[in-house]
């Protein structure tokens, strides 16, 4: 009796939980909404969590004598791994974002790969779909998990430059068939009386290294400037095996959450992988900016101009439109809370200021938008690419802040250059244009910027954050003559 | 295979194919602005994976399977968590210039006046 009634409130509370997941992330298509979204998804997850003590009424008869045991080690399980993660999120600068979300990407396909250990040791697998659907959970859970920590230890600076090797593509390929391989033998071993060789277990311990070890190469040569894409993959991979393991324990609230999640992965994957005018495919088997040129990339007239930040700044102070195109550059020189001081300067100025924002700026998508929101700008003043990109030919100047491959013209004239077609913010069609940046060396992809030698261009050198400490002295320096 | 059995396996497949769509269309009207908060919200979704972990550690009943579920719902708890704080900590900064920011200057300009 007690185990029906524990039966029902689970399963109603998992497809309460499952609604309220559901409602947080639509919640999410507004910045005005998305707070109170994931507070209304962590209701459902709080709840989720609690009802499942429940399963003590309703657990196996081999599992009664270890009860007490077990529930000890739930609790401590509980207290240990969310205690650290909620102390560790809290703290986290908002700059290293993007590992963080891959190491708990990572700690979630571990607990899938850990649920679908749990049911192979056991033996607990009813048929060959069940077994196969484990398997593939337990695949990609670990791939997921070995290859988010190398993603964190590149995101990290723990791992330096991209290993790439001979052959390694065909090393990788080895390892995934071989994993493949072992697993098709265990689903063959388990219903068809022909003996496993090897114990069982020794067969599960093989599948899983080759797992773990396909993650690890899979995600070792690929470069920082990717690492985006990856990050969203291993999203998306996480949820997949989430889902298949909750169709392994009957748990519909898994199934729902996981594919879910893996569905937007795999969008936000395409969506990047778009912004950047490149296949997955592309992203994952070759290296960014070693992509062999079709030809001779075309050759740059002109010599870089350098001007002063102070005049800088004040030709924006007396401009009547501005648009901002920040980059990686303004995050690694923090400098987002001087932008955003300069910038409230020239809005008291009655200056229109914009952020245009390209999808793949810094290193997640949206990652800017995070760091200026952090910095106290108004969302409404942040536009993406599409919404502003016509309105550069309109604007007196734009600022682009260690911004280098979204703003080069190449991608739009040069065929010969890697980057041709991606889509990029049309900074070069502006009146002014001034570029923030720390030397004469090129971006992420390697290629020389024909902005930087256009006639109405002019460089500012330096690092991010000191360049706009003397715009904000200098448009201060005008005075209240000028206000 | 019975006849009951191959419904399950339906009945599943109509979930995975149902929540994938949902998945899509909800996931495609968040505007470009709040993708990583997207990103790390929902992993904290697929957080939820700690609630198998609980099962399968409350079923366990050998010291391996208690250990591998141990460190299942461990992992799975900090994905949850981690993933819980970081989304609303990001979700908490995006601010609107019709919010409060019009007041936070009030405010400042009322504390110089004062100074």
């Amino acid at each position: 009796m007690l185990a029906i009634i524990s039966q029902i409130a689970i399963g109603a509370t998992d497809l309460v939980a499952a609604f309220l997941f559901l409602f947080g992330l639509k919640r999410m298509s507004s910045p005005a909404t998305a707070a109170s979204g994931i507070r209304v998804a962590g209701i459902g997850m709080v709840a989720a969590v609690l009802v499942s003590f429940l399963y003590v009424f309703t657990i196996d008869a081999a599992a009664r004598p270890h009860l007490i045991v077990n529930l000890v080690l739930a609790i401590v399980a509980l207290a240990i791994g969310g205690g650290f993660a909620w102390i560790v999120g809290r703290k986290v600068a908002m700059t290293a974002m993007p590992q963080m979300v891959a190491i708990y990407n990572g700690m979630g396909g571990g607990a899938a790969g850990g649920i679908a250990a749990v049911e192979l040791f056991g033996n607990r697998a009813t048929g060959t779909t069940h077994l196969v659907v484990t398997l593939l959970g337990a695949l990609i859970g670990a791939v997921s998990m070995s290859g988010s920590v190398i993603a964190w230890a590149k995101l990290q600076g723990v791992l330096g430059a991209p290993l790439r090797f001979g052959g390694q593509r065909a090393l990788n390929g080895v390892v995934f068939v071989a994993a493949l391989a072992v697993g098709g033998w265990m689903v063959f071993t388990a219903f068809s009386g022909v003996p496993p060789v090897l114990p069982v277990a020794t067969w599960i311990l093989i599948f899983f290294g080759l797992a773990l070890l396909f993650g690890v190469l899979m995600t070792l040569p690929i470069g920082g400037a990717d690492m985006p894409v990856v990050i969203s993959i291993y999203n998306a991979f996480t949820g997949l095996a989430v889902g298949f393991e909750g169709y392994v324990l009957g748990n519909p609230a898994l199934m729902i959450a996981g594919m879910v999640v893996g569905a937007a992965g795999l969008l936000l994957t395409l969506l990047m992988a778009k912004a950047m005018n490149r296949s997955v495919a592309n992203v994952l088997f070759s290296n960014f900016g070693e992509v062999p040129a079709k030809g001779k990339p075309g050759a740059v007239a002109g010599t870089e101009r350098e001007t002063q930040a102070s005049d800088a700044g004040i030709q924006m102070r007396y401009a009547s439109s501005v648009i901002i195109v920040p980059g990686y550059g303004l995050a690694a020189a923090q400098g987002q809370q001087k932008l955003y001081e300069f910038v409230k300067l020239l809005l008291a100025a009655k200056v229109q200021v914009r952020f245009a924002i390209h999808p793949v700026a810094g290193r997640m998508p949206g990652q800017m938008d995070v760091l200026l929101a952090e910095a106290g700008v108004p969302y409404d003043l942040i536009f993406q690419l599409d919404d502003i990109n016509a309105d550069f030919a309109t604007t007196d100047v734009v600022l682009v802040i260690g911004a280098n491959d979204v703003v080069n013209p190449a991608a739009r004239t040069d065929k010969s250059s890697p980057i041709f077609g991606m889509p990029i913010l049309n900074a070069d069609m502006a009146k002014q244009v001034y570029v923030i940046k720390r030397g004469q060396g090129k971006g992420y992809s390697g290629i020389v910027n024909a902005l930087f030698y256009k006639p109405n261009c002019d460089m500012v050198y330096g690092d991010a954050q000191a360049v706009l400490i003397k715009m904000i002295e200098a448009v201060r320096g005008l005075g209240a003559a000028a206000a | 295979m019975n006849a009951e059995l191959a419904m399950t396996g339906f009945i599943a497949l109509y979930i995975f194919m149902l929540a994938g769509f949902a998945g899509w269309v909800i996931i495609g009207n968040v505007p470009a602005i709040l993708h990583t908060p997207l990103m790390s919200g929902s992993n904290f979704v697929h957080g939820i994976v700690v609630v198998g972990g609980l099962f399968a550690l409350l079923n366990a009943s050998t010291p391996l399977e208690q250990g591998i579920g141990f460190f299942a719902v461990l992992l799975g708890a900090g994905n949850a968590a981690g993933g819980y704080a970081v989304t609303d900590r990001m979700l908490a900064m995006f601010k609107s210039s019709g919010d409060d920011t019009k007041h936070k200057t009030a405010t400042v300009h009322h504390l110089k006046k004062k100074g």
